[in-house]
């Protein structure tokens, strides 16, 4: 049997795994970088429904970069950043880090935010043997991958006792009942309403409604009536800004106006834009306060609003800081080397970031303060600082 | 029982946007016999496209596109409607013709895999940035916030308040008139006959001087117009508009099309009850269970009458000729 396609595809059989080799070989080629820069990469979600997680910390890390180039770069050496879009989703994220270390050839990758995000990237990063510093990702497992893992930021075991002990223990809240409501999708916010629920049943509090969503749901009517009948004194709701916004905006729709409080998934200017009013009166922990009065943090949001006509989130800030400890221990390392540069980051000691004095510590985890912002007029307000350990 | 009645005004609101939905893949079906897979994209089109066209409309009446200080008279909502319905219309012609007529005759597996091609296709060029973009978005309110009702259950301190708004009620209203307006067309017009003589044999039908084609992409608009509906009455209660290539729309699109087979696929009667059913099943079951299962609940649903009763609900079983 011939039919006129017969021939072409017996031509094709040949001819595709043949293309497919010559793919392969340019494929695994690391670009070779010029000797006279060095090239860091950042995968992010500079489009999506976090996509202010994204674009915040690739201008914190951009502000960085401009500055240790005008200084003359490193050891004479140019920072190049090459960012990739992963969308918030967590197949393109292990698609961009691939693409960052073995096409590009970048020294070391910045990044994620969301630690779901973090945790598909970093796999990739632990085996090709390029360290990866996540600047705001707090979920414990993603520097447990292994020994090229970092982070910049505080783990989720701290910021849910500071949620649980904030909520116990604030003038005006001292909550007894608390209704959570988490995104089971995310590994963000199961692994916080964890900690919370452990810290906040052990300072003698009590929760009353557990409910869950899943990511970008619209409707919450069933999760809120049933946290609206179990008369909670507070709503413990660990998700990102866009679901957040939206359960505010349901919740008083009910005539819920229980308050509502939250871990750093919720900073971003859009959660005041997307609920309005409606979150006005709620809480969330973070990593720092643009209200915060240290000159080095007010001449952070000085050269970042310049720069980006914009104030800074606690994101642009994380990445900032992530990207300047990086250039601090390349500079260290005299190296880009994996190896050698890891050792040189999990030196790290007492470096002097706009988020606080951060030191690295065994597990490759930032230790250091978390703040409280009340959010009012849709734009969040200094309440208080908590210390590790207190 | 305010909780009660609070979860059932929510499924009645969500389950005649699902019952919109499912008459699309019901219609399809029972004409052509393959699932149109791009139908769910129709609604993301609809609600998208209902969007572009509010935040064009608004700064020409003098009003901040995204967060407009009042709400704008009654006919903005109705001419964007309209407008999307009108586009959706188009699309769903235009798709029909150029990807499934040439394949009314091609095995069903190459028309399904065309229909999953659409599909993708529809996402991703509406996650271009000239066309909507990758980003999420908030749809202007377009609509007022009345509460028509405010019930109170209990007295003094544990009093709890039902509250039924004006978009829970345009959302039925409308939805159940559309529906209405279908009916009646199937089942008491000339078009409606010719739709249903093309389900019954294609062949003899056209045998019968039945325009095959010209009923089968009247057919396509149909469902498409009332998708479009259901995109934007469903923006208009959920403002906060997901990227048209988020998972959250596929899942939409899934529920409506379960909600066809446990109904009973190509039986249009079916589709509307199957859509009331799983909302009903959801909600209560996320509310009176558990909310970690909600997805669950329907998709079990789903499972057991396929297994029961495999014609859905209102479906009449079928004889393979052997």
């Amino acid at each position: 049997m011939t039919y006129p396609g017969f021939q072409i595809m017996r031509r094709l059989t040949y001819f595709i795994p043949a293309a497919l080799l010559v793919l392969l070989a340019s494929g695994c080629q690391p670009a070779a970088s010029s000797s006279n820069e060095i090239v860091i990469g950042h995968f992010g979600s500079m489009t999506g429904s976090e996509a202010t997680f994204g674009q915040s910390t690739d201008n914190g890390i951009k502000l960085a970069v401009d500055e240790i180039n005008e200084a003359g770069g490193i050891d004479g050496k140019k920072v190049r950043l090459i960012t990739y879009d992963d969308k918030g989703d967590a197949r393109e994220a292990g698609t961009a880090v691939t693409r960052l270390t073995t096409k590009d050839g970048v020294a070391a990758v910045l990044g994620e935010v969301a630690s779901g995000l973090s945790l598909a990237g970093a796999p990739v990063c632990q085996e090709s043997g390029i360290p990866m510093i996540s600047p705001s990702s707090t979920n414990p497992k993603v520097t447990e991958i292994g020994d090229m893992i970092f982070r910049v930021c505080f783990i989720d075991p701290f910021q849910g006792s500071v949620c649980a002990k904030f909520a116990r223990e604030h003038e005006g809240l001292k909550a007894g009942k608390a209704a959570i409501l988490t995104d089971q999708a995310s590994p963000y916010s199961v692994g916080l309403q964890e900690e919370f629920e452990k810290a906040f049943e052990k300072l003698g509090g009590k929760v009353v409604s557990k409910q869950t969503y899943q990511g970008g749901d619209q409707d919450f009517s069933a999760q809120l009536t049933a946290i609206r009948s179990s008369e909670p004194d507070i709503i413990f709701v660990p998700g990102y800004y866009t679901d957040v916004g939206n359960v505010a905006l349901q919740a008083r729709k009910l005539g819920l106006a229980t308050p509502m409080l939250g871990g750093d998934g919720w900073d971003s200017s859009k959660l005041g834009e997307i609920a309005g009013g409606a979150i006005d009166g709620c809480f969330y922990s973070n990593h720092y306060s643009h209200e915060d009065p240290n000159p080095r943090v007010q001449e952070f949001i000085k050269k970042y609003s310049e720069r980006h006509q914009q104030t800074p989130d606690g994101l642009a800030a994380l990445g900032y800081d992530a990207a300047r400890i990086l250039f601090e221990a390349i500079r260290r390392a005299k190296s880009t080397e994996g190896k050698t540069l890891a050792a040189e980051l999990a030196k790290t000691k007492d470096f002097d970031g706009v988020t606080g004095k951060i030191s690295i510590d065994g597990d490759r985890n930032a230790i250091k303060s978390a703040v409280i912002l009340e959010m009012k007029d849709g734009k969040p307000k200094y309440v208080t600082t908590i210390q590790p350990g207190a | 029982m305010s909780d009660f009645v609070q979860t059932l005004i929510t499924a009645l609101a969500i389950g005649s946007l699902y019952a919109l939905i499912a008459l699309g893949y019901t219609m399809v079906y029972g004409i052509l016999k393959f699932i149109n897979f791009a139908h769910s994209d129709i609604v993301v089109l609809g609600a998208w496209s209902s969007y572009t066209l509010a935040i064009r409309i608004l700064p020409w009446l003098g009003l901040d596109p995204h967060n407009p200080a009042t709400v704008p008279p009654f006919w903005v909502a109705a001419v964007v409607m309209l407008a999307a319905m009108v586009f959706c219309g188009f699309v769903g012609f235009a798709i029909e013709r150029l990807a499934y007529r040439r394949l009314r005759r091609a095995p069903r597996l190459n028309v399904l895999i065309t229909a999953i091609g659409v599909s993708l296709l529809l996402q991703n060029v509406g996650q271009l940035n000239f066309v909507f973009g990758a980003s999420p978005q908030k749809m202007p309110a377009l609509l007022p916030s009345w509460e028509l009702a405010s019930i109170a259950f209990g007295e003094g301190e544990s009093a709890r308040r039902v509250v039924i708004g004006l978009i829970d009620v345009v959302i039925f209203s409308l939805a159940t008139s559309l529906m209405l307006m279908m009916q009646y067309l199937v089942f008491h017009t000339k078009l409606g006959v010719a739709m249903r003589a093309v389900s019954f044999n294609t062949d003899n039908a056209a045998l019968m001087g039945i325009p095959v084609d010209r009923v089968v992409s009247f057919t396509f608009v149909l469902g498409s117009v009332l998708a479009a509906a259901a995109g934007f009455l469903y923006v208009t209660k959920y403002p906060s508009m997901n990227q048209p290539a988020h998972a959250v729309w596929v899942l939409l699109g899934l529920k409506a099309f379960v909600a066809a087979v446990i109904g009973g696929i190509g039986n249009v009667r079916g589709a509307v009850l199957g859509g009331f059913v799983i909302a009903f099943v959801e909600q209560f079951g996320a509310f009176y269970i558990s909310s970690n299962y909600r997805d669950v609940y329907v998709f079990a649903l789903l499972i057991v009458i396929l297994l029961v009763k495999p014609s859905g609900l209102l479906g009449s079983p079928v004889r393979e000729k052997v």
